[in-house]
């Protein structure tokens, strides 16, 4: 009669090389509809983090307003967080990550909490690089005010109740090339075996790592007139991009090379490989990667994959030239020179 | 893979473990729920449908179910099935209007029963309620074969074993004490419409070594035990020595001690693992202070001047690898004293009074030849069931064999063919009460099982028929019943209604479902979400799903049937469903009665 989820150990339970199980990346029980895409993205960042080893005290969750924003509850109990305003996110990770450039940042956020609210943030972050992974839960719809069309919604796309959307719609992946960003991929919240790796990719990447998720809303936006229910996207995916992350550890064994497959260095010694199932495609040119979403665009199919990625792009720390200590480790002194000191550089501004 | 088909009864039946591993297939997590709800009564009639014996099973069972039961799997200890049966049984209160009755019309076939053990007694309680007159002949001046002779009322009180007993014999059996059958022969010539043979396997295996012969104070276990429960014999030697190591060797040593032995010593030829006795009967003797000695073979009997001194043993050395022995050595010899000596090596069935020559044939180890489907012997309308059929097993395998022989048994009365039996049926019936609500306790309960509390030792010996077990308490019953992990509420999948959102595979807490391309099973392995641990559990395999034409699959051997799959199911793809199982028994096969219930069977479920 209850409603809990147990924790369960069983025998022969696998442990990751920190010794932590993937039970412990999980969170608090889902409280969204039972069918959400935005559980199954749950599931795979509890995957990615617990392959990547990465111990839970290391991560900062960050999110906005909305359904997905709720989600960072619901995976690794341990990791810091901070549930911020609607579409405030960006400024919130940005200041964390200033202060602690150690940690390593998830902000989750909505089409709505992105593309509409928090539109404008969304650009800064993406325009200073923040070194986080900015991950768009898509689903069209405002959820938590029963399914109103979002920002993201296409044109001629209808709602559960039939009426059309006459608005163009705001696409996370085209904004994001276009404003610069370092890493941009999109994917599919029903399709793990695409996402885990990466979501690995993007935690790996030293910058702001936009994922645009399509994530159905299974209680208002799952129906026959809808462009981001299961079915419609199972059927109109075009996979550009195949994606891995070999850690730095790790051996690259020649078979990773079948057919058309670039191997991209990451500053951490991690390798991305790219494996391009789409052979006219270059994710490491913006004109051709923008080419060809609109291509597909207009065809009506949904590119998923790693879609761009400029390792040139500075993050934020080096545009600013910060102290490579994070704050919290610095001495008081270091970090509060004392008023002598503040008198003396502004003497020099004068 | 082939798609799971989920209609053939014998997939979900495989899913519940303990009901799978129950020779009488005793539906257990349904008087688990029962004995939760305190509905005792009910939970008595459940067992009783399928075991006969709830109160004397609840004490005695050689317990198949347990080691079969999931939560051992996942938590070392299974469910205490056999306590909890004891509680329902203890707790139940006058069920003797719910118990089936044989009606004043007889239908004029009349059956012979040989021995009045439990098989016999099941037989006759299958039988009697559809009007056979049936007719026990039994050699003692009471009724209940080994449970009455062979275990002992420490064990197992008198008054329990009586009521059960007087249960079926009160239904108008006929029953001849004192009364052994000397001939077959003589009992065909009566002319009954068929005959039964329940006699169980009453002849202890002999130790012929030297000194056998020598003395009076060398006992053979099974009739040693005989003679105490008809308080022929009532005391022993201080020192005793009991060769053999299974279940009869325990009930001996702790025996012993309630005589007046001291120092009691149960002498093993082989090393621990290769006992026979069920390891909970080790615990319980070596608490009574019985040194249970490994690695001793018995050489000889050392008898002085007709008084027994003790035994001398060859000391044995076992190369063993992946539970074999390859080799053996022997290293040395020891001689230990002792003033009794008990041999419990093993029983046998015997049949000197079963003329040769009436068509009822034996194998060249003196065993009846019996059909392991219909039980009937070479010579029609002449069946074997319990020990007397294949040998010493126990009393739940002899009262299944009984259930199978009665059919028999009617359909011979009536010129049906015996192999013709009716397949099993099961209904299937969701449990969803509504948002966040099954109608069974599906959350899981990491408690530890529950421990038997004994009498305390110094009362214990005080009384021959002392009961040990003191049974579970308020308390532990609560907790023992948590720890049930519903197994018979079955995860339903429809593939045709599942969106492949991957909810399921998300909330499973022990990853046992997984969405992915179909393939061979070797290779299908490979892609679960966890790994296969227990490659004899059954896997179960939809159909293509329609978006993506994957499969779902799922191990079923560590679901703990939360239901969060079904839970968080939007579509309802997923449901939570009691398996009912029914198995039939002779009450089926009577014309006009196909979907009649069973007196039993006329209860709610759980």
């Amino acid at each position: 009669m209850t409603y809990a989820r147990p924790r369960i150990d069983l025998p022969g339970q696998k442990t990751n090389e920190i010794g932590l199980a993937l039970h412990d990346y999980e969170g608090s029980l889902s409280t969204l509809c039972a069918g959400c895409g935005h559980d199954s993205i749950t599931a795979a960042l509890v995957q990615a983090l617990w392959e990547m080893s990465i111990a839970p005290e290391k991560l900062i969750k960050m999110s906005g307003i909305g359904c997905s924003s709720k989600t960072p509850a619901y995976f690794v109990h341990g990791a810091h967080g901070f549930n911020s305003v609607h579409g405030r996110m960006p400024s919130v990770a940005t200041g964390a990550l200033a202060g602690n450039r150690a940690l390593i940042g998830i902000g989750v956020s909505g089409d709505g909490d992105s593309l509409s609210i928090g539109f404008g943030q969304f650009g800064h972050v993406i325009r200073r690089n923040v070194n986080m992974l900015y991950l768009i839960e898509n689903n069209g719809v405002y959820g938590l005010t029963k399914g109103q069309f979002s920002a993201s919604a296409d044109a001629g796309s209808t709602s559960k109740r039939g009426e059309v959307n006459q608005m163009q719609n705001i696409n996370a992946v085209a904004t994001a090339i276009s404003m610069g960003a370092s890493f941009v991929g999109r994917s599919f919240s029903g399709d793990r075996e695409q996402l885990v790796p990466l979501i690995k990719a993007a935690i790996a990447h030293p910058g702001c790592a936009v994922l645009d998720v399509i994530s159905p809303c299974v209680t208002f936006n799952d129906h026959q007139g809808s462009t981001k229910s299961y079915a419609y996207v199972r059927e109109h995916r075009h996979k550009a991009m195949e994606t891995d992350l070999i850690s730095p550890r790790a051996e690259i064994k020649a078979s990773y090379y079948a057919g058309d497959t670039h191997p991209v260095r990451l500053h951490d010694g991690s390798t991305i490989l790219l494996r391009k199932v789409d052979p006219d495609y270059d994710p490491t040119r913006r004109n051709n990667a923008l080419g060809f979403l609109e291509r597909h665009r207009s065809r009506g199919e949904i590119v998923t994959g790693l879609l761009y990625i400029d390792q040139n792009v500075t993050d934020m720390h080096t545009q600013s030239r910060t102290v490579r200590t994070p704050l919290k480790d610095l001495e008081f002194e270091r970090l509060n020179p004392g008023s002598e000191a503040l008198e003396k550089l502004q003497l020099g501004m004068k | 893979m082939k798609p799971t088909d989920t209609s053939n009864p014998e997939y979900f039946h495989k899913v519940v473990d303990c009901q799978w591993g129950c020779p009488a297939h005793t539906d257990v997590p349904e008087y688990i729920r029962l004995i939760a709800q305190g509905r005792f009564d009910d939970a008595y009639m459940v067992n009783r449908e399928s075991n006969v014996f709830p109160a004397i099973l609840g004490r005695v069972c050689d317990r198949p179910c347990e080691p079969a039961c999931r939560r051992g799997r996942m938590d070392e200890k299974p469910v205490a099935i056999c306590r909890l049966k004891r509680v329902a049984a203890d707790h139940r209160g006058d069920i003797t209007d719910r118990l089936p009755v044989a009606p004043t019309e007889k239908n004029g076939k009349k059956i012979a029963l040989v021995g009045a053990g439990p098989a016999s007694l099941t037989v006759a309680n299958d039988l009697m309620p559809l009007g056979y007159e049936c007719t026990i002949f039994e050699a003692q001046s009471v009724a209940g074969g080994l449970m009455r002779y062979n275990i002992p009322a420490f064990r197992l009180p008198i008054e329990v074993l009586n009521e059960e007993i007087d249960y079926i014999l009160d239904m108008g059996v006929e029953i001849h004490y004192n009364h052994r059958v000397e001939s077959m022969k003589e009992l065909l010539d009566q002319g009954y419409d068929a005959v039964f043979v329940g006699s169980g396997a009453p002849r202890g295996k002999e130790l012929k070594l030297p000194g056998r012969y020598d003395t009076e104070n060398i006992h053979i276990g099974i009739d040693w035990l005989e003679s105490v429960a008809f308080e022929h014999i009532d005391s022993i030697g201080k020192r005793v020595l009991i060769v053999g190591v299974g279940n009869t060797a325990m009930d001996c040593c702790r025996t012993s001690l309630r005589l007046g032995a001291t120092d009691v010593k149960v002498m093993a030829r082989k090393p621990r693992e290769f006992f026979k006795a069920s390891v909970w009967e080790l615990e319980d003797a070596e608490e009574e202070n019985v040194e249970i000695v490994v690695n001793h073979s018995p050489k000889e009997f050392v008898v002085e001047e007709g008084k027994l001194k003790g035994m001398t043993f060859e000391l044995m050395e076992y190369v063993i690898e992946n539970g074999r022995i390859l080799d053996q050595d022997v290293t040395g010899e020891v001689f230990i004293p002792c003033d009794d000596v008990v041999l419990a090596i093993g029983q046998e069935n015997a049949f000197p009074w079963i003329e040769r020559d009436l068509g009822i044939e034996f194998n060249p180890w003196e065993e009846p030849m019996v059909d392991e489907v219909t039980y009937e012997a070479t010579r029609k309308g002449v069946f074997f069931g319990g020990d007397s059929a294949f040998g010493p097993k126990n009393i739940i395998w002899a009262v299944e064999h009984a259930h199978q022989a009665a059919i028999s048994i009617h359909r011979h009365c009536h010129g049906e063919p015996l192999e013709d039996r009716l397949p099993d049926r099961m209904n299937l019936q969701t449990r969803k009460m509504g948002m966040h609500e099954w109608s069974y306790s599906n959350s899981f309960d990491p408690a530890a099982r529950r421990k038997m509390m004994h009498v305390p030792l110094e009362v214990r010996f005080t009384e021959l028929g002392k009961e040990v077990e003191l049974g579970f308490d308020a308390e532990q019953t609560a907790k023992e019943v948590e720890r049930c992990l519903n197994c018979d509420i079955q995860t339903v999948f429809t593939d045709s209604l599942c969106i492949e959102c991957d909810a399921c595979l998300d909330i499973c807490p022990t990853q046992c479902l997984t969405i992915t391309s179909n393939g061979e099973r070797e290779d299908l392995v490979q892609r679960l979400m966890a790994p296969v641990l227990e490659h004899e559990q059954p896997l179960f395999v939809s159909h293509e799903l329609k978006q993506t034409s994957r499969v779902m699959v799922k191990d079923e051997n560590f679901c703990i049937h939360c239901g969060l799959c079904a839970e968080r199911c939007p579509t309802a793809a997923w449901d939570m469903q009691k398996s009912l199982l029914e198995f039939p028994q002779a009450v089926d096969y009577v014309r006009g009665n196909e979907s009649g219930k069973r007196p039993c069977q006329q209860r709610k479920a759980g």
